[in-house]
Parts: structure tokens; sequence; C-alpha cells
């Protein structure tokens, strides 16, 4: 028998998803994919939550959630989708050798932390090189660290580090922030924190731990090496569409094409939420509401079949 | 803390790893969410893989010694260890399927 919904991802996205559809009676099953929460599983406080007035650590807003939608009901699915076929209804999804069919699909796979691409990079991953600073920072006590990138996430790497740390650099390829006014200020007033402007990592330096990188000011093209014990990437995040090539209309930088103010995909019944189709706010709280859109649009669509 | 893995500490590590069937340690700590990511998967290998591959749990906030002499730098960082010696080395969370394949050789 087939699903009513199936929600893939289980972010804020997916996991309002699954409350709203499982209180309209879908019993909705998901495919929460092996990184389970997505990214609030690896940011520390979240003061912009709505409901949180002293903040919530990442993990604990997601787990709450997970809660709520596991109490009416959502049942859930441990691994990654590997494979889906939107070609007709039921739709199909796959994950591994076990295939799921279901009346409408929801999408919220999220998107990923993007690398910087440079040499270096990939072999001192783990050696110096994270994505991830409330991990990883722990094991840089007293050092000297870098941060890349002029976000809201990287200004919060970039403060986060500095508990452990001895010094952090944020490197940046502008000469102004991208991020919030608030997070700018408090990093621009931090006594640990420097920022080097209109610059880019063009290698990360070190044989089996990282020594240092080397850097290049984008205006004059002067290249100097800087001497440090970690590298942070904060530089933004690619949506995780790889298995859904071919079956829905993809934008040019991969997010799953939606008409302004819907979930709607390219594919009647199939609806996405959450930071896979949006390249312009990607907050926990935007990404819960478009949760809430794509399960009122599922449910119509499987009232009215439009 | 799952049922089928066990806990190594700095004091007994040698001990622990010495054996010359493989031992998969994880290094991991409470505020590391990618780390309880990895608790169900490395569970569920090592009661699917009772005598071939031991599963052992370090807490780095705990265990600071055992840390700095493998130089991990990252969690959750993963390494197996056959008579003492270092065989693989898996830096951050995975899926149980991706896992087993890499970890094949040790799970024959």
């Amino acid at each position: 028998m087939s699903e009513k919904v199936l929600i893939i991802g289980s972010g804020p996205a997916g996991l309002t998803a699954a409350i709203y559809a499982a209180r309209a009676g879908l019993e909705p099953l998901m495919v929460e994919g092996f990184e389970r929460g997505g990214q609030l599983m690896i940011t520390t406080d979240v003061e912009n939550y709505p409901g949180f007035p002293d903040g919530i650590m990442g993990p604990d807003l997601m787990e709450q959630i997970r809660k709520q939608a596991e109490r009416f009901g959502t049942r859930i699915i441990s691994s990654n989708v590997t494979e889906v076929d939107f070609s007709e209804r039921p739709f199909r999804v796959s994950v591994g050798s076990d295939d799921y069919t279901a009346d409408t699909v929801i999408i919220s796979t999220g998107a990923s932390a993007r690398w910087l691409g440079v040499p270096g990079e990939e072999k001192l991953r783990g050696f110096g090189v994270s994505a991830c600073a409330t991990c990883d920072g722990f094991f840089f006590r007293d050092k000297e660290l870098i941060v890349v990138g002029g976000g809201d996430s990287a200004m919060e790497e970039a403060l986060f580090l500095t508990k452990f740390a001895s010094k952090v650099t944020v490197v940046h390829r502008r000469d102004e922030f991208r991020a919030s006014k608030i997070m700018v200020d408090r990093v621009l007033n931090h006594p640990k924190i420097e920022v080097v402007w209109d610059s880019v990592v063009e290698e990360v330096l070190g044989d089996s731990l990282v020594t240092g990188v080397s850097l290049r000011n984008r205006t004059t093209d002067e290249v100097t090496r800087m001497d440090v014990d970690g590298v942070f990437v904060a530089i933004g995040h690619d949506p995780n569409t790889e298995v859904f090539k071919g079956q829905l209309e993809l934008d040019d930088a991969g997010y799953i094409v939606t008409p302004k103010g819907s979930t709607s995909t390219s594919v009647k019944g199939v609806y996405a939420a959450g930071d896979v189709a949006d390249r312009v706010y990607r907050q926990a709280v935007t990404a819960a509401g478009m949760g809430c859109q794509a399960a009122l649009d599922a449910e119509r669509f499987l009232e009215h079949g439009a | 803390m799952g049922q089928n893995t066990v806990t190594v500490t700095d004091s007994d590590f040698a001990s622990a790893i010495a054996s010359d069937t493989p031992t998969l340690v994880d290094f991991w700590a409470e505020w590391c969410g990618p780390c309880k990511i990895m608790d169900a998967p490395l569970d569920e290998l090592a009661g699917e893989n009772e005598g071939k591959l031991t599963v052992a749990k370090l807490n780095v906030d705990e265990n600071p010694s055992t840390m700095g002499a493998y130089s991990v730098m990252s969690i959750p960082t993963m390494i197996v260890f056959q008579n003492g010696e270092e065989k693989r080395r898996l830096i951050g969370a995975r899926s149980k399927g991706q896992l087993k394949s890499e970890l094949a050789e040790f799970l024959a």
C-alpha cells in the first residue's frame, strides 16, 4: 500500500511538515537520512528561533521538534534515500534495496557545507581543516586559527572558536561581511578576532597537520603566508539534490525550483521545503514555515487532486 | 550508549587495542552532534559482527592523553586498531552502509 505522505529529510522543514501531516491524520513516513536533524545538529546556541527567550542549543531544538513529530505518529526510517522515480504516481522512493511508494512526497533534504576546493584542503580534513566549529573547536585550545567566510555562520564559528583558540582570524573575500549586524558587531569588537579583508585562501599548508595557509589579496594580488594550526571553512552551502537530478526542475545552483509563495515543484504531488528550495532566507524558522506550507499543500492535493 | 559497545579510557587504552581481534575506537564527546548520529550505526555494527570487530567508545573530554597521542583533531574520528597498531582511520559521520563497506576487510 502506498504512503499518503512521504517526507525526505529531518531538519526543521521536514519535521514541521511531519507534525502538520501527522496531525491531519496522514500518517507520514519520514526518511530522515543518516545526518538526522540537519545543520542545526552542528550549531550551538540558536538565539533567533521564536519561543526560546534564553536561546536553545541546536541539537536540543531538533530533539524537541522530533519528539513533537513522533508524538502524532510520524514513522521514521534512519537511512538515506538512494533513488527516486517521480515519473508516475504513486511515486517511488528507494532506500537501498527497500522501495516505498507514496501519493505525495515532501523534499526537505537541506544543504551541506561547501568546501574551498584548494590544494591541501582535502588531505588535511580532520587534521586541522574543519567545517564544524562545534565539533572540532575543542581540539584547538590556545592555537591560532582562521575562519574563512563572511556570513552568519562564519561569524558564529569565529565567536565560538574564541572559547578555545588564542587568536582567530576571519578571512573574507570582500571588504564587508554579509552577516547580520549583531553578529558582525560582535566579531569586530572581539579582542581575540582579527579580520583579513579582500583575501582568499590559495592553499592549505602542512604535511600531516595544518601548519599554515597561503592567502592572496584580491585587490593587490599579493600572496602571503600565515602560520595557523587550524582552518575552519564557512563559505556557504550547496543544496542536497543529487538524487533528484533528472526528476525535478533544479536551478543552476542545484536548488529545487518552486514558484514564489508555494512549495510546488515541477512534478504535481511533489513538494519542496527548507534550504533545498530556498536560496534567499535559509533560516530554521523559515524552513519550518515552508515545511508547514508543504504539508498543507500535500493535504490539499490528496483531497482535491490539485 | 549502545549495549553492544564497550567504553575505553586513557588507563585501559593500551590493553584494549592490543587484541588480535580488530577494535574500532570511536572518539566522541557529549557536545558533538555528529557523534550522536554515530551511536546507532556503531552499536548495530558491533552487534552484527560479534567476535570479528570490537567497538569501543572513548570520550575525548575525559581522556585527553589518548586523544593527543593519536592527533585526533576532529570528531567523530573512528580508528581501527589490531595488535596495538592503527590500521584504518575514518573521520566524520557516515551511514552504517558506508561503514560496512569501508571496514569490509575487518568484517570478513
